[in-house]
Order: structure tokens, then C-alpha cells, then sequence
């Protein structure tokens, strides 16, 4: 196994006297794809926002690359590789896909007053660094707007990548898509961890988790409720891990006394 | 798969454009459709042109400017004020009036951010407070509500020359300011297409939040915009007085709608984010056109405004539709769809 480009020792997290995280300890490592499962309000958020540069923990360490990171804005995690595609992408709908992609960013030429947005070059790139994600861009003047939402996805995954990123933390990036689309978002996820990146993939559906991952951890209260490894695993783990076999008894015995309650009254 | 661009912004202006040109040169075939009837329409079209391209910048990030009218009447006067109270040389009262301008804008601009409100209020009180002053000011000096005579102040004919004159095109006399406008318009197509600028102001009317976490300098574009149009504001103030020979203290009122509906015929979307300077700029023209056709064709001008009115309805929902059209090729779902309801400001 190489060397974790992630390690979390002991982190805890606390808002005032609510404890968001408590003691967590992961580490994530180059070409591997890092599951983060967990119900809502399981403190998955709390820990991108840690991962990501927005809060920083309580206690603990935070190491990057073997040292030692303590991160007053994203903008510094960014700045060592650490990207954050966040649900709402951050892309501009009536934008076309190659302003979008290097908007902030933007290559020029020319010189002083001349100077120029270099169109062919940023419209070539998108289409190439699109292309190593298995995407056909035909038009990159098309609006990012009428791109479908895996293919928006992919964009701003490829975007990240593009502009230096070493670990990708993807925040639910497969929540609001269908089945098909977030098996394309999926297949992304899979050529991300093939290029080297480290990819944190934050997840509630285990069965998307379990097809791309090599390891899971399950975030339960703000603790770490377990880790596997993707050989020692099966599905049903997992499924169960998410919420807990007792609650999930707990919730058929719920659902089926609801039930015969309606079959009663009926 | 069917996909598409958007349809270009100005597509709808040009059509609109073509069919009123037409339709006025059947009514009146004799002077309509001839170069004097081009010198004619393009002479409002100029001034109001260089506005709609400042303006439609200004909406395509996201903004609105109702100061940017009564501003054409206050850098006038402080031309015509220096000049003729102050006995300061035209050039020396032009340039501290582009002094003024700038500050204008950038107080504009900085009141937005600062407040956090609507620009649409921001500005309406910038208005307000100028055409005010402009009248209690003007009145204050002059005891009138004009300022008179800045012809017989040292650099007028210099400045006159330079700002706003005319020329002899195949027999027929054109103003410069014609010149000025599409000079106006190129440079401002470039910036807007061409440079990193461009996509930033389509950023932030776009989506200022998204435009920020990518790290474009959201402040200092809107500030940058806010000036321009004060800039724009300046040069037509300028030009106007200069041509009359005296500043109006009601110069400009109401001419704010006018920037906004050329802009939004050319295709500038209400809440930011899309348009086309090149759009505003035949929105100018089919202002012009409209007000030359009717004059031509001896109508009641007072129904003017109304045509101007009918034009602008007709322009938001064709362009609607068209935006519809495009966004809805592949995703009836996107974000884009949400967001024509919630707005941009």
C-alpha cells in the first residue's frame, strides 16, 4: 500500500457544546477511492469541511503528505491539491462549457493592451481533458445549462483534476441523479483513482458506494462506526452498517404495525 | 442527441431590426430608405447607442444604473458650470467632469455591494439626489435652469471638433458621435468576448456566488461596470452640451428606461448573466429608426412611446422563449429552469 496522502488522528470536532466529531482517525491514500458513508447527521459534512480547509477540527491532527496542515481558508487546501466538488458545483448555467471550465483561471495571450483570452487553446483543453474522462464534447460552446447533471458533474470533476488536484473529495456527487447517470458519474469516479488521484467519495447509497470503492468507512454520530477494506466486505454490510441492523429491525417492526394498522381501518 | 448553442442574443433585435426597416420604407419610400434618411435615423441612435452598450455590459453582470440618464445632464452642466462660472478652458471643465463621472460610478458600484440591496434602488436614489442637485445647483449659478454661452469659453471649438461634430459622407452630413458609438461597441464586443473580462462579467450576472468561489474578483467587476457606464454617461453629456452650446438642468430624465429597453430588445437578460453589446447597440438603432419612421411617415409622435413599450414586450417574450428553447434541449430539470424564477439580483 503506498503511502496515505490523508491521515486524520484523533480529530474531534466540536460547535460550542454540540459534538459534531468525536475522535476520528482515517487515512487516504494515492489511486485509491475512499468511501464515506453515513445517514444525515452523521457528521459527514462536519469532516469535508474539515477535509476541504472550511473549519478546522477541535482537537487532533491533520496531516498532508506526512505534515502536518492547519488550514485558515479552502482556498489554502486548494492551493496543496485538495479540491472539493460540492453538490451545487459551483458552475454558471448560462455559461459555455469551456468559459465555465476556466473561469477564474482563464489563459491568455498577447501582450499588454492586447492581451487576450486564448479561446482555442481553453476550447481544445476542455475538449481533451473531457475526452480522458470518456466524455464526447462536440460543441464547447454549448451552455453548461443543457448539460445533463452527471455530465455537469463531470465537468467539474475534470475541472479540479485539470488545475492540480491530488485528492478529489466529492460530495455526493451521484445524490440527485438517476440510475444511469450516476453510473456515469461513477465511471468518472473510477477514471479519477486510475489517473492517482486519492478520492473521497461521500455517499448515503452503499450500493453506489460499494461498485467503486476500496475502502469504506461508515461515520455513525460523529464517530467512526467501522472500516473495511474492499475484499473483507459483502453489500449487505455495508446496507446494514449504514443504519444499523437493530434500527433497521426496528423500523420493519414500525412500518409493519403502520401497516396492519391501515389494513385494519380500511 | 440534439444539442445546441444558445441561439445568439442579438438574433431577435436583428429580426426586429429588419422587419421595421422594411415596413417603414413601404410607407415612405421617398426618404426612408435613402442615405439622408440613414443620417437621419442614425443621428438619436448614436448617443443612445453608446448608453445601451455601457448599460447592457452593466445588465449582462447583473446590474442596473436608473442614475445612468440624469448623469448625460450632470456632467454636462459641470462642463458648462466650470466653463462658464469657473472661466475654466472646456478641456480642463471636461476632464473634471470625467472626474466626476468616475466617482459617481464607483459610489454607485460600492453602495450596491455595500448595502447589499437591489441596484435597481440604489441607483433610483442616486437619481433622484442628482436631478435634484442639478436643478438647485444650475438655478444657484445662473438663475436659470440652463447653463447658456459655453461657446464663448477658450477650447470649446477644440473640444467641439474632437467630441461631437459632423462629416460629409457621400453628400450627406453624419454626425461623428456615430463614429464614437461603433468604436464604442467593438472595443466593448472584444472586452466582452475576447478577454478574461468578458467571462467574468457574464460570471457575475450569471452567478455571483459560483463566480466568487472560482476566485473571480466579483467587487472590483461590478465597481469596473458601474464606472464604465458612468463613463459612457459622460461622453454623451458631454457631446449633448457641446452640441447645444448650453447643458439642460433637466437634460437625460427618463432616459434611463430608454438604455434599459434598447438593451433588453438586444437581447440583455433582466437578471444578468446573457446579452450582447452588439444587440444593445441595434436596440439603439431600432429606437432610432421607430422614432425617424414615424416622424417620416407624418404620424402623431406622441404615440412613440407606446410602439417603444409594445417593442419591449415583444422582445422579453421572444427572448424568454428563445432561452427556454435552448436550456430546455437536454435537461428539463437543470438548474436553469429554477433559476428563471428565483432571479439574479
Amino acid at each position: 500500500m503506498e503511502q496515505p496522502i490523508i491521515e486524520m488522528r484523533g480529530i474531534s470536532k466540536m460547535f460550542g457544546s454540540v459534538i459534531a466529531l468525536r475522535n476520528i482517525s482515517i487515512s487516504v491514500s494515492p489511486g485509491e477511492v475512499t468511501c464515506l458513508l453515513g445517514d444525515n447527521g452523521a457528521g459527514k459534512s462536519t469532516l469535508i469541511k474539515i477535509l476541504s480547509g472550511f473549519h478546522r477540527p477541535t482537537e487532533g491532527q491533520y496531516l498532508f503528505e506526512g505534515k502536518p496542515v492547519a488550514f485558515s481558508s479552502p482556498r489554502e487546501a486548494l492551493a496543496l491539491g485538495i479540491a472539493t466538488v460540492y453538490q451545487d458545483l459551483a458552475l454558471i448555467p448560462l455559461m459555455s462549457i469551456w468559459r465555465n471550465f476556466f473561469l477564474g483561471s482563464e489563459p491568455k495571450k498577447g501582450r499588454g493592451p492586447f492581451t487576450r483570452y486564448d479561446i482555442e487553446f481553453a476550447k481544445r483543453t476542455v475538449r481533451d481533458e473531457m475526452g480522458k474522462m470518456g466524455i464526447d464534447i462536440r460543441d464547447p460552446e454549448q451552455p453548461v445549462g443543457t448539460l445533463s447533471g452527471g455530465e455537469r458533474q463531470s465537468l467539474a470533476i475534470s475541472r479540479a483534476i485539470y488545475f492540480g488536484a491530488k485528492v478529489l473529495i466529492l460530495d455526493e456527487p451521484t445524490a440527485a441523479l438517476g440510475v444511469k447517470q450516476a453510473g456515469t458519474v461513477l465511471k468518472y469516479v473510477v477514471q479519477a483513482k486510475s489517473r492517482g488521484l486519492a478520492v473521497i467519495f461521500i455517499t448515503h447509497n452503499p450500493h453506489h458506494a460499494f461498485v467503486v470503492g476500496d475502502r469504506y468507512i461508515i461515520l455513525k454520530r460523529g464517530r467512526v462506526y467501522g472500516e473495511w477494506h474492499k475484499d473483507e466486505v459483502e453489500r449487505d454490510v455495508l446496507i446494514r452498517g449504514m443504519s444499523g441492523a437493530d434500527e433497521l429491525d426496528v423500523l420493519k417492526d414500525e412500518l409493519d404495525r403502520t401497516l396492519n394498522q391501515e389494513m385494519l381501518a380500511t | 442527441m440534439a444539442r445546441r448553442s444558445l441561439a445568439s442574443p442579438e438574433i431577435g433585435a436583428i429580426v426586429g431590426a429588419t422587419v421595421i426597416a422594411v415596413f417603414f420604407s413601404f410607407i415612405d419610400p421617398d426618404t426612408y430608405p435613402t442615405i439622408t434618411g440613414a443620417a437621419r435615423i442614425l443621428d438619436p441612435a448614436s448617443t443612445l447607442g453608446i448608453m445601451a452598450v455601457a448599460v447592457g455590459l452593466l445588465m449582462i453582470g447583473g446590474e442596473f444604473d436608473l442614475s445612468a440618464g440624469v448623469m448625460t445632464g450632470s456632467t454636462g452642466l459641470v462642463v458648462g458650470l466650470l466653463a462658464t462660472e469657473v472661466g475654466m478652458n472646456v478641456w480642463f471643465a471636461i476632464a473634471l467632469s470625467f472626474v466626476f463621472a468616475m466617482a459617481i460610478g464607483f459610489i454607485n458600484g460600492y453602495m450596491v455591494l455595500l448595502t447589499k440591496l437591489p441596484s435597481f434602488i440604489v441607483t433610483l436614489a442616486t437619481f433622484f439626489i442628482l436631478r435634484g442637485i442639478n436643478v438647485g445647483v444650475t438655478r444657484h449659478f445662473t438663475g436659470q435652469v440652463r447653463v447658456s454661452n459655453i461657446d464663448g469659453v477658450a477650447g470649446f471649438e477644440a473640444s467641439r471638433d474632437f467630441f461631437n461634430t459632423e462629416f460629409t459622407f457621400m453628400d450627406t452630413t453624419f454626425r461623428t458621435a456615430i463614429i464614437w458609438w461603433i468604436i464604442i461597441a467593438v472595443v466593448a464586443t472584444w472586452v466582452l468576448l475576447r478577454t478574461h473580462y468578458g467571462s467574468w462579467i457574464f460570471a457575475v450576472g450569471g452567478d455571483v456566488e459560483a463566480a466568487r468561489g472560482v476566485g473571480v474578483p466579483v467587487n472590483r467587476v461590478k465597481i469596473a461596470l458601474f464606472m464604465t457606464t458612468a463613463g459612457a454617461a459622460w461622453l454623451v453629456g458631454v457631446m449633448t452640451s457641446l452640441r447645444l452650446r448650453s447643458a439642460l438642468s433637466s437634460q437625460g430624465i427618463g432616459q434611463e428606461f430608454v438604455y434599459i429597453i434598447a438593451a433588453v430588445i438586444g437581447g440583455c437578460r433582466l437578471t444578468g448573466g446573457y446579452g450582447s453589446v452588439i444587440g444593445a447597440s441595434i436596440g439603439a438603432l431600432i429606437f432610432g429608426m421607430t422614432r425617424v419612421g414615424i416622424t417620416f411617415a407624418g404620424w402623431d409622435t406622441d404615440w412613440f412611446y407606446t410602439f417603444l413599450g409594445i417593442m419591449l414586450l415583444v422582445a422579453v417574450l421572444l427572448n424568454n422563449f428563445t432561452q427556454k428553447q435552448a436550456s430546455k434541449v437536454h435537461a428539463p430539470l437543470s438548474r436553469l429552469d429554477n433559476e428563471e424564477d428565483v432571479g439574479g439580483e
